[in-house]
């Protein structure tokens, strides 16, 4: 029953990386961009949840409502801005420029908040689970991640193959010049990419906020969880990256289970024997590799 | 270029050169700093020496970091793992009995035999991956750290093997430390870009295509260098240690020295011997005029850094040489045309 356990649990976090991970993946397959800050984004929203909304006079639970369409806003526009100056240098500067954000954001958010824990605050509702049965526990909130995840994975898919928008973005993604010669304004494409990338970054993130405490250090290891279900399940693959995730999960729960020092080093272990032995990722396409 | 034309060289030898001033200024200036720097615990107020010697330690990462990313290409946001793993081994070693100082060349040594099967991994990716790859690793090595009670698991432990020494002893000792290994990586750093291999890499750098078409061994190259990047910022995180003399894993294993690293090739210029200098220079100025304002030196910094990036991409080093086509320490090869009489006048530069 114990491992029926850490199988479920390990599912259930899993979503969560799933739910991180989908906007880096898009970021990388439509603009080729690996943006470093995006764990940073995430505990940005996270600490808009805890301190801007309830000034607008609405509970924490709601937040995302106000939230993500704000970060969409936010992702189109450092997209159109930022982003954009260092695309046209090459992919090095645009390393260089997120790696450079990343740490600007988290020490800024140092010198506000200070290093203390925060949580976004739901009331009750966090603590409540549905007992299965003497061992296992699912919680609410995680339950609720995991369904998001699905729900924002599938929508993605969607949008992605049956909407004309989603097809442009694709065909951005195949082809820029040629896009870019059927008339396609490929630098509005790329906002509307990162828009939706830093919508669902902000949801991972006040989803994050909701079940654990968080400092301004947190975005980094987020990042890195995000970027291993990426590569595990496999570049350039939504629902690839939702496994990605959910064995991530599977394989921390199982280090954990052993020691609780061992459940990030599992996680690493599973991303690296990935790599060696299959560095196209699960479901991934060898040739997405090579960019 | 357009309203001078260059004679031909029947009439005109074209002399071939390294540099604009003799290679005697070089070797005169290089011996003259050196005996400044290995005489400045005598000469200098104390706290001026332990910030030289702090200076030094970033001089080290970043030299490394420009190594691996100014001229191999290899963007790594992971080099805090080698700082931390020399650091570390530099612990482990004391630990078993040995002087710390004499310890350093093991560390370095171990931290390079670290680094190369590393390679075999982290070179199934490219760009963006391999960089995050590179901090899955370095996380990789603290958390496998923290496990090692004998290292002191979280909390960390002091190096031991310093007590023999009175505190000011300790600090000349430990000054000259970091400055001879910061002299040897500075050395080290523009043999290596002098010779057949900087040569490979300078053409990496402009063009990989080009490179690896016309021959070079671009992957074995490639390796090569992040070794030898592994090992530097390994020597640099044993100095570290024996400066702390604390060896923590959140501190040394800190993403902060990544970030340091990165900010000061990028701001001093990359793709040059000189940027990185420039750029801890900087850091050091902002870092200790800001020193009771929190990160805000780290933030300011990071800002400048992004926008040197987008803007200024060589660098403040990259744009004096532009403008000014002066080097300090030139690691390629310029043509000038000089006949009977005249000054040599450099007409282009070949790097």
């Amino acid at each position: 029953m114990t491992w029926a356990n850490i199988l479920i649990q390990g599912a259930l976090i899993g979503g969560f990386y799933a739910l991180f991970a989908c906007g880096l993946s898009l970021m990388f397959g439509v603009m080729k961009v690996i943006n470093l800050a995006h764990g940073d984004i995430a505990v940005v929203a996270a600490y808009s949840a805890v301190f801007l909304v309830p000034k607008l006079h609405v509970a924490q639970l709601w937040a995302f409502v106000v939230i993500v369409p704000l970060f969409a806003l936010i992702g189109y526009v450092v997209q159109r801005t930022l982003l954009q100056k260092a695309i046209d240098r090459d992919p090095f500067t645009t390393l260089l420029v997120t790696f450079g954000l990343s740490v600007v954001i988290e020490n800024l958010l140092l010198e506000i908040y200070s290093a203390n824990g925060q949580s976004v605050n739901i009331g009750e509702l966090v603590a409540k689970s549905w007992q299965v049965n003497s061992v296992i526990y699912v919680s609410y909130v995680s339950l609720v991640v995991l369904g998001t995840a699905v729900l924002v994975l599938g929508a993605l898919q969607i949008f992605l193959s049956r909407t004309s928008s989603g097809r442009l973005i694709r065909a951005v993604s195949d082809d820029r010049e040629a896009a870019q010669l059927c008339g396609a304004n490929y630098k509005h494409v790329f906002g509307v990419a990162a828009a939706i990338a830093f919508a669902t970054v902000a949801l991972a993130g006040i989803a994050f906020g909701i079940s654990t405490e968080f400092d301004p250090t947190a975005g980094g290891i987020n990042l890195l969880y995000a970027f291993e279900a990426v590569v595990i399940g496999g570049i350039g693959s939504l629902w690839g990256t939702l496994v990605g995730g959910i064995l991530l999960g599977v394989a921390q729960q199982f280090g954990a289970h052993f020691n609780l020092e061992y459940q990030t080093l599992a996680g690493n272990a599973l991303f690296l024997i990935v790599l060696a032995i299959r560095p196209q990722g699960l479901f991934g396409r060898k040739v997405s590799l090579n960019e | 270029m357009s309203d001078t034309t260059l004679p031909s060289s029947a009439e005109l030898p074209l002399l071939i050169e390294r540099s604009t001033f003799s290679p005697i200024y070089t070797l005169v200036g290089t011996v003259i700093v050196f005996a400044f720097f290995t005489a400045a615990p005598w000469i200098l107020a104390a706290s001026w020496v332990s910030v030289l010697s702090n200076f030094f330690v970033l001089l080290i990462m970043a030299t490394m970091w420009n190594l691996l990313a100014g001229y191999a290409g290899m963007v790594s946001i992971g080099q805090q793992g080698f700082v931390g793993l020399g650091a570390y081994a530099t612990l482990y070693f004391a630990i078993k009995g040995m002087s710390p100082f004499v310890a350093i060349p093991f560390a370095v040594l171990a931290c390079a035999i670290i680094a190369y099967p590393i390679t075999y991994l982290l070179f199934r990716l490219r760009g963006g991956y391999f960089a995050v790859a590179t901090w899955v690793i370095a996380d990789s090595a603290m958390l496998l750290i923290l496990t090692v009670a004998l290292l002191g698991g979280g909390t960390g432990k002091y190096l031991p093997g310093l007590t023999n020494l009175s505190p000011s002893e300790l600090d000349h000792d430990t000054y000259l430390a970091t400055w001879f290994v910061a002299f040897i990586v500075l050395v080290a750093t523009y043999f290596i870009l002098r010779s057949r291999l900087g040569l490979v890499l300078s053409s990496l750098r402009d063009n990989e295509t080009a490179a690896r078409s016309s021959g070079a061994k671009v992957t074995s190259t490639r390796r090569l260098i992040y070794v030898i990047a592994g090992a530097g910022c390994g020597a640099a995180g044993s100095v570290l240690a024996i400066s702390q003399p604390f060896v923590q894993p959140g501190n040394a294993f800190s993403l902060n020295w990544a970030a340091e690293m990165l900010f000061a090739s990028m701001i001093g210029g990359m793709g040059t011997i000189e940027g990185p200098i420039i750029g801890c220079i900087i850091f050091f100025v902002l870092q200790q005029s800001l020193q009771n304002l929190g990160a805000w030196y780290l933030i300011i910094f990071g800002a400048v850094a992004v926008v040197i990036a987008i803007w200024q991409p060589r660098g403040i080093w990259g744009l004096i040489r532009d403008t000014t086509h002066f080097e300090l320490l030139p690691v390629g090869y310029r043509v000038s045309a000089s006949s009977l009489g005249t000054r040599r006048r450099p007409s282009r530069d070949v790097n």
